[in-house]
């Protein structure tokens, strides 16, 4: 009865004031084998929420479990019981596909800090979905150019088989120039990589590209250190983030990778979020982390510009991006992607810890090839 | 492709397969003797690699990790048997499946709970690490030699338990009858809790032995753990030597058709779907060998019983 009573005054007083509460529902993944993902852009996202001092914006957050029936049930009760008005949170693209679509469709908005599939980007694109954190092909595609001005001719690639690991080799040969001295698709899910670093010894190969996330990236770093074959390893930055490497430990140092953000990218926002994060929860933040902050720093944005009610005045608010991104500058594409400076990182060891260091830019106010398949 | 390629692979095939028998034998003791399919398995094989990277990284000690391992996993098998397993034999499969299916969730959120959701560290000890150069020319890694050799060595060591010991006489008594040994005076219930020590043990020592050249993290026992079924089905349900020659036939099927199915379909198809087809029929390969076992054999390699 307040709230209606609230909600009534609200109203009366006029949506140009921008006060109501907004309610943002995020589903992400918070068990299992997949959670330090998830648990990263939580913390990300709610540490920017805490640091606007705002009271006026509840976060419902909720554990799919890394299973795309469960997201869908639950973005169905967040929209129906709940009411939220935005939704976020996902980190793997099969679940983002099973819920981003109908989400949209129900006039609800969508801010992604993570999964980016191309369906989503290209003919799939809606105006109430917006991907703040890139594009799927984005850091392959930078690898590629990564390998080209490494001066390397002849890569041998590897990718899980399944939809963003085959989006991850076609990335990476849309950049890449030179020649392929072998190509493989693993098993998702695959942890023994002997028989293809066998291949990798004979093939000839002057570099090695390999798209392994989580867990089958720390496998492969570790088998393929200990078995004494020394062609240079470039990869995206998911098998290289702040929260595996030091599972991966020596094995990784000295590996090239590329990612869209580093804790030493030098602006004011970043510095401070690299602080206060380490500060709030005692560990370096990842990429993921940056990206929930990244998140939830837009959609204050917005809604400190336009109420969400009024919703295509809060879409041309988020649209402006017009907050401090710890990548530095910050803008849509015309698909609602990024567009973004991709760099190349090295592992290395701070104080015993390892980390990223930027070594060069592989890309520049890079966009996606899909964005042209955008009608909205 | 050269013959030391694939000299190197069949080697990779039989080191995967002697890891999936240490993981098997206990799924299959278990099974033919007690009747009980147990899912938490593979999460005695996660409590083994978890207890082992603790202790690695506290003390610095392969050999006490090892040692952990195996203490732990046993020490976790021994209390889920005495406290949640023990009043399932007599119900049917379904709620042996139900029940130790919520062992898995429990155990993988207490593991996340304890040890937080980011993976553990632990690494091959310096004595083992690198690579050896085999006769012939073939670089190895040496650890991977170990563990082929460690395999065999509990092969051995198995079999030596079952044929010619007490307790083995007593367990395969009791895979025959167990009210008969009951009668005998045999303490039947203690030797439940022994056997699924056991066979917990050997899943937590394959866990840290392959913990140390992968990841160690919440949910890395569920896909062995499925291998381990496909094994124990090859071999025939309850038998040992089942499922040893099953291991080692689903580790070089797995390992050999990764590696020769992609290059064989490139000789009548275009490059790259060639490279997805391979990749994906070899996938699938170890199931189509299962499927035709049982067609031949519906009892398995060298089981008893259906």
């Amino acid at each position: 009865m307040k709230k209606l009573i609230l909600a009534t005054t609200a109203l009366a007083l006029g949506a140009s004031l921008a006060s109501a509460e907004v309610k943002v529902g995020m589903i992400t993944t918070l068990s299992g084998g997949g959670a330090g993902l998830g648990i990263d852009v939580r913390d990300g996202f709610m540490l920017a929420i805490g640091q606007s001092g705002r009271d006026d914006i509840e976060v419902v957050i909720e554990d799919d479990q890394r299973k795309p029936d469960i997201a869908v049930q639950l973005a169905d009760k967040m929209i129906q019981s709940e009411r939220v008005d935005v939704l976020t949170g996902i980190i793997w693209s099969n679940l983002a596909m099973a819920v981003v679509p109908s989400a949209t469709a129900q006039g609800k908005f969508y801010l992604s800090p993570n999964a980016g599939p191309s369906a989503l980007a290209g003919k799939g694109c809606h105006q109430n979905y917006f991907n703040v954190a890139w594009q799927n092909d984005n850091l392959h595609e930078a690898a590629g150019a990564y390998a080209n001005s490494a001066g390397y001719k002849n890569s041998f690639i590897l990718a899980p088989n399944y939809p963003a690991g085959q989006d991850a080799l076609t990335g990476y040969k849309r950049q890449f120039g030179g020649a392929f001295a072998g190509e493989v698709f693993t098993k998702l899910g695959q942890t023994d990589y002997a028989a293809e670093i066998a291949q990798i010894r004979a093939s000839g190969a002057d570099s090695v590209f390999f798209f392994l996330p989580g867990g089958m990236g720390i496998s492969f770093l570790k088998q393929y250190a200990d078995s004494g074959v020394d062609i240079p390893v470039v990869g995206p930055a998911f098998s290289f983030d702040q929260g595996i490497l030091q599972a991966v430990g020596d094995a990784a140092l000295g590996v090239v990778n590329t990612s869209q953000w580093n804790k030493d990218i030098e602006n004011p926002t970043n510095a401070a979020f690299v602080e206060s994060f380490q500060a709030e929860y005692g560990r370096l933040p990842s990429l993921y982390a940056s990206q929930g902050f990244d998140t939830a720093n837009l959609l204050i944005s917005a809604i400190e510009k336009a109420d969400v009610s009024d919703a295509d005045a809060f879409r041309a608010a988020l649209k402006a991006a017009e907050f401090d991104s710890t990548r530095g500058d910050f803008s849509f594409g015309s698909n609602h992607h990024p567009v973004q400076t991709i760099y190349a990182r090295e592992v290395v060891q701070e104080a015993g810890v390892f980390t990223n260091k930027i070594i060069g830019v592989a890309l520049e106010n890079h966009s996606d090839v899909y964005a042209a398949d955008c009608k909205m | 492709m050269s013959a030391i390629l694939i000299l190197e692979q069949v080697l990779n095939g039989i080191q995967f397969g002697v890891m999936l028998f240490l993981m098997a034998a206990g799924l299959t003791l278990i099974f033919g003797v007690m009747g009980l399919i147990n899912l938490a398995h593979g999460s005695l094989y996660m409590v083994g690699a978890f207890a082992a990277a603790a202790v690695a990284g506290a003390t610095g000690s392969f050999l006490l990790a090892l040692i952990a391992a195996l203490a732990a996993a046993a020490l976790a098998g021994a209390v889920i048997e005495m406290v949640v397993i023990r009043r399932l034999y007599a119900s049917a499969h379904l709620d042996q499946v139900l029940a130790t299916f919520a062992l898995i969730l429990v155990f993988s959120e207490g593991t996340r709970w304890v040890f937080g959701s980011f993976p553990l560290f632990l690494d091959i000890p310096d004595v083992l690490a690198g690579p050896v150069t085999l006769p012939g020319g073939i670089e190895y890694p040496l650890y991977r030699l170990t563990l082929i050799a460690i395999g065999l060595a509990i092969a051995a060591g198995l079999w030596w338990l079952i044929e010619r010991t007490r307790i083995g006489i007593q367990i395969r008594a009791g895979e025959n009858d167990r009210e008969m040994i009951a009668a005998l005076g045999v303490d039947i219930s203690r030797l439940y809790t022994l056997i699924f020590a056991l066979g917990a043990a050997l899943a937590g020592l394959a866990g840290a032995l392959v913990g140390a050249i992968q990841s160690v993290q919440v949910g890395m026992g569920e896909p062995v753990l499925i291998l381990a079924f496909v094994v124990i089905v090859i071999g025939g349900i309850g038998s040992i030597k089942g499922a040893f020659i099953g291991a080692i036939l689903v580790g070089l099927t797995d390992t050999l058709g990764g590696v020769f199915l992609p290059p064989l379909f490139k000789l009548f198809m275009e490059p790259s779907a060639a490279t997805q087809t391979g990749s994906a029929l070899s996938s699938m390969l170890i199931y189509l060998l299962m499927s035709l076992v049982l067609i031949w054999r519906p009892t398995g390699l060298f089981g008893a019983r259906a």
